[in-house]
């Protein structure tokens, strides 16, 4: 019987819900000393000097180490495959403590003390001389003449532009009829908000550094570390226990390399970084803010004739992932609804605010946003359906990308709308909602995504493998792909125990922690390729195992490999179906043969040189109070096409979180920050208006399982597809109940008020 | 990880009197959900704290010898939503502390603590005043009582003598306050739960036995200036009308008259203003429909 397609519950369920899953703060080893660090308290200024003498004095406190003691190098800290191309290589431009301190919260000093108690009071006590400079929060401030020069290397705060052109819009537009839709779209700073808080240790053994992580990605991190601390990549070694969420902000190395250079500092005595959740908000990464500028050319048959998207990524004071993000934005107006004549161009520009990095959905949610706002208006612009509009004009089946290589071979976007829309009710509820008065409005919108599985051709994608066979015939597997929480190992086991022809995914112990010292090399949990890239890798090295285990059977049963198979942990002969041996069997006398013993193990690594389109929509109905200036979601519904489902569950609860990401998106959450002094405002959970499951109605999750051919398991994304589409069709939902399009998110009651305002809606007297 | 100096645990409210006149600049602890937080902070980083979060004589809700509704200060706000006799006399206060922080929030913090902290975003503290409570101190002196309104001296502060040994002991709300009397209670934040006020708006009234009229009305804010606040130009609206909606929409726009809510990044004031109107006009709405009037 399949394995796959299954609701299995998880493999981790259990130990998680008592308690019993260790995270690193369960494994700091007793004596470990607290390391707090001291984040700079200006947006932008040079450290002139820091007395720790007081700081010092604390009873507990070991030792003060600044800005002006570390290596003088810099590391890149983006968690992206290392390129061998000089000019792919991310961009180093952050030291362990910085000197030149560019945001409110960059880490210039540490307190390594024998309490935290006695670090915490340590780091109030340090006196800080700053040479003050002026600073910039916005992108497009940043880039003009005169503004803060926050990076020597890079005038005009741009990190880098990129552009593409297509056809000849300048010529395009004269066509006369045309209707223009023109619009600028706005997405905020927002956090993950992971429920762990990043945290590390670091301990040395026979002259190795060892870091134990909260983190997404132990082998890159592993080369950071080295990097940064001017090691031999080997010296370091990095262990990742399970991980209470990451969402792309521990894509990243945070404080694995300070951590690990503490560590140096004190003699190899472990030390620990546990980020409280203020620093958390500032001081490891945060989504990239955008401001899009969309023109959009209708000809009278809808259709669209010519299309310029421009959009400003606001990177903060490091690079980070850099323009990646804003590169992946702007490259997915063109496949979202091609037309022949497009203009984009993208800016990522360095201000001083906290490091933008991954954050789920990279950069597509603010695309999606800016993109399903303006078609929207488009819509609205020819008197058309928006849901009619998007049938005319998105991407067809059959559609392909020659730079990924991807092909729509579905009309998987029409699929998605036309299931979502009965699902929701979408005719009648748009018709009901046509003509309202009265303060409580309703309305209902839709909008729609695409997104890339994995980052071919961009950068590598490899995976690698390891099975042993065990004595009771279950097999170990380690991948090099992490579980952070989405339920990566469970899904993994069903497809080790589908390849090997197992009797359960039960019988197939995945070896969660990874471990760059055993662990196959792996690129870890980032964008939304592990279930598709681990499935090459561990079809692969099951096809090995499963040979290598017929081949001995065959020295047991003298039939030809070829005529056997596994059925439900059985050897069988094909022929006939008969039953040989158990697993069981075979694997103790493969083991105690005194003539012919052998651990039965293989390994592998699978490139894949492939993409693959995911597809969904979003439909929101949403109940406005206008007097209050407040709307609530009432029904949410979101369908996947991300390929055959391993496991609907798992599928199901990983659709949730997406939805309820983007709910906080679309109505509340932004860090906010002071524009007179660049300070951060909002950095902890009150001010912060992360949404709570009482903002949300029940989130309903739906799929069309079109198998994609590129994949051994006909899967494709879904870690991050489920975040990008709900805020704009939360923000057409809005539209079509009050009237007023908002294009800049939070649609909180701030922004509602001025927006109604504005409108004429609501007054006081 | 609290940076407290030392932590005198009182026995009877006796004790804590005692440890208060000892330790003249120990912050007194109860449920702990402000001052541990504040601690965490740095705010009140390295100090003694005198904890009397063990005086269960200060827990509880009970009608006094003359029908005043007193609660013990240590009582949770879980414990006021569900007394039987706040839910039978007064049952906006247990809507109101039903509306702080979280399940957990409300299980350890109290009143008390609510009311101590000072602030004008607490979430019992409009209601108490709408309900004209009297706080209750008990110190080396004897018991002090004090109308709520003056117990508020400033933001952050509030009228407990520490060199008297006071703690606050309970809360009152006089019969006259909750005779008849139905209220309602909106909070105003951008999400539905784990929230601060952005405007706490909290109304009561006494309806004639005809149920034509307003005989009594209270309206109370938090978060429209620096301490709770009642209201009573709106209030002056209110008594003795009829209920029409011309006179709810009169009610509204005069809180515009004595409230002052300020602006900073959590809200602007144009925009505290036009909630705190609209709220007006639905917790006085509310509280009609629930004493049982029609409005016309």
């Amino acid at each position: 019987m399949s394995k796959l397609g299954i609701s299995e519950p998880r493999i981790d369920g259990y130990d998680k819900v008592t308690g019993r899953t260790k995270y690193y703060e369960d494994r700091v080893p007793p004596d470990a000393l607290y390391v707090r660090i001291k984040h700079a308290e200006r947006a932008h200024a040079i450290v002139r000097a820091i007395d720790s003498t007081k700081a010092e004095a604390i009873p507990g406190v070991v030792k003060v180490l600044s800005c002006f003691d570390v290596p003088d190098w810099p590391f890149p800290t983006a968690g992206h495959p290392w390129s061998m191309d000089p000019g792919h290589q991310d961009v180093a431009d952050r030291q362990l403590l910085n000197r030149h301190v560019r945001y409110w919260g960059d880490d210039i000093a540490v307190v390594i003390a024998e309490t935290e108690l006695a670090a915490v009071q340590g780091v109030r006590a340090l006196e800080v001389e700053y040479e003050e400079m002026p600073f910039v929060l916005d992108a497009q401030k940043a880039m003009e003449p005169g503004a803060p020069q926050i990076h020597e290397r890079f005038p005009s705060n741009i990190l880098k532009h990129t552009s593409y052109r297509k056809g000849d819009y300048q010529s395009a537009i004269q066509t006369p009829g045309l209707v223009k839709v023109e619009g600028w779209y706005e997405t905020p700073t927002v956090q993950h908000c992971h429920i762990e808080n990043h945290g590390c240790f670091a301990y040395m053994e026979n002259g190795r550094i060892t870091v134990v992580s909260s983190t997404q990605i132990p082998h890159i991190v592993r080369r950071i570390v080295g990097q940064a601390l001017g090691r031999p990549w080997a010296d370091i070694q990095i262990i990742k226990p399970y991980i209470g969420g990451g969402f792309g902000n521990k894509q990243d190395a945070l404080y694995e390399p300070l951590c690990a250079w503490c560590c140096t500092q004190v003699g190899g005595r472990p030390v620990r970084i546990d980020c409280a959740r203020e620093e958390t908000f500032v001081s490891n990464r945060v989504r990239h803010a955008i401001r899009f500028h969309i023109v959009t050319w209708l000809r009278p048959n809808a259709t669209i004739a010519a299309r310029k998207v421009e959009l400003w990524s606001n990177q903060g004071a490091y690079a980070s992932h850099g323009h990646s993000i804003a590169a992946k934005a702007v490259n997915s107006f063109p496949q979202h609804y091609p037309c022949d004549n497009m203009e984009g161009d993208a800016w990522t520009v360095y201000t001083n605010r906290p490091a933008a990095g991954a954050m789920r959905g990279y950069g597509m949610p603010q695309a999606s946003f800016a993109d399903e706002s303006n078609i929207d208006d488009c819509a609205a612009a020819m008197g058309m359906d928006p849901m009619e509009f998007r049938q005319l004009n998105i991407m067809p089946q059959g559609f392909h990308d020659s730079f990924s290589g991807n092909t729509n071979y579905y009309d998987s976007y029409r699929e998605c709308m036309a299931k979502g829309a009965a699902l929701i009710d979408y005719a009648r509820k748009r018709e009901e909602y046509s003509h309202q008065s009265g303060n409580l409005r309703r309305g209902i919108g839709v909008a729609t995504f695409w997104y890339n599985t994995a980052v071919y051709p961009i950068s590598l994608e490899t995976s690698s493998n390891r099975m042993l066979l065990n004595l009771d015939g279950t097999v170990t597997m380690q991948c090099g792909e992490t579980e952070i929480g989405q339920g990566a190992d469970t899904a993994f086991a069903q497809m080790a125990a589908e390849a090997l022809g197992l009797a359960s995914y039960r019988d197939v112990h995945v070896v969660s922690c990874q471990d760059t010292d055993i662990t196959p090399t792996g690129l870890g949990a980032y964008a939304s390729r592990q279930t598709y890239v681990a499935g090459f890798s561990i079809r692969q090295t099951a096809e090995l195992l499963k040979e290598k285990i017929l081949n001995y059977a065959q020295s047991l049963t003298r039939q030809s490999p070829a005529c056997m198979d596994i059925v439900d942990g059985v050897i069988v002969r094909k022929t006939d179906g008969s039953a040989l041996m158990g697993l069981q069997e075979l694997a103790m006398t493969a083991q105690y043969n005194p003539v012919h013993s052998e651990h039965l193990t293989a390994e592998s690594s699978y490139t894949i040189r492939n993409n693959a389109y995911s597809f969904g929509c979003s439909f929101a109905e949403v109940e406005v109070d206008l007097a209050l200036c407040k709307a609530q979601v009432i029904r949410m519904v979101n369908v996947h096409d991300c390929g055959s489902l391993i496991n609907p569950a798992l599928a199901e609860a990983q659709v949730h979180g997406g939805m309820s990401m983007a709910i906080g998106f679309g109505l509340s959450e932004q860090l906010l920050f002071d524009e007179k002094t660049g300070r951060p405002l909002n950095n902890n959970l009150l001010d912060y208006k992360l949404s709570t499951c009482m903002d949300h109605p029940n989130l309903e999750a739906s799929f069309i399982e079109n198998p994609e051919p590129s994949s051994p398991y006909g899967t494709k994304a879904l870690g991050e597809p489920p975040a990008c589409s709900g805020a704009p069709a939360i923000r057409n939902a809005i539209l079509q109940a009050t009237g007023v399009a908002i294009d800049q998110l939070p649609l909180n009651p701030h922004r509602l008020f001025a927006e109604f305002t504005k409108a004429g809606l609501i007054h006081d007297s | 990880m609290y940076d407290i100096k030392a932590l005198y645990e009182a026995e009877s409210v006796s004790d804590a009197i005692r440890l208060r006149l000892a330790h003249p600049e120990a912050q007194i602890i109860a449920g702990g959900s402000d001052v541990l937080v504040q601690m965490r902070e740095g705010k009140r980083a390295g100090k003694e704290l005198i904890s009397i979060y063990m005086l269960d004589e200060l827990r509880g809700v009970r009608l006094d010898e003359d029908d005043n509704i007193r609660i013990g200060s240590l009582t949770s706000f879980s414990h006021i939503t569900r007394d039987p006799i706040i839910q039978q006399h007064c049952s906006v206060l247990g809507e109101a502390v039903d509306q702080v922080g979280s399940p957990q929030i409300r299980n350890i913090g109290t009143i008390g603590g609510n009311t101590c902290n000072g602030v004008t975003s607490a979430d019992s503290a409009s209601t108490l005043h709408a309900l004209e409570a009297i706080v209750e101190l008990t110190g080396a002196d004897g018991v002090r009582r004090l109308p709520i309104h003056d117990f508020y001296i400033k933001a952050g502060v509030v009228d407990i003598r520490a060199e008297a040994g006071e703690i606050q002991t309970a809360i009152l709300i006089p019969k006259e306050s909750y005779e008849n009397c139905y209220g309602k209670y909106i909070k105003y934040g951008m999400r539905n739960a784990m929230e601060i006020a952005s405007l706490g708006c909290s109304v009561n009234v006494r309806l004639s036995p005809d149920k034509k009229y307003i005989r009594r009305c209270r309206i109370a804010y938090g978060v429209a200036g620096p301490v709770p606040m009642r209201v009573p130009s709106a209030e002056a609206v209110a008594n003795g009308s009829p209920l029409t909606r011309e006179m709810i929409d009169e009610f509204a726009l005069a809180v515009l008259l004595d409230i002052q809510p300020r602006d900073s990044w959590r809200a602007s004031k144009a925009f505290r203003q036009h909630i705190a109107v609209e709220m007006a006009r639905r917790a006085l709405t509310g509280s009609i429909e629930r004493a049982g009037g029609v409005i016309v």
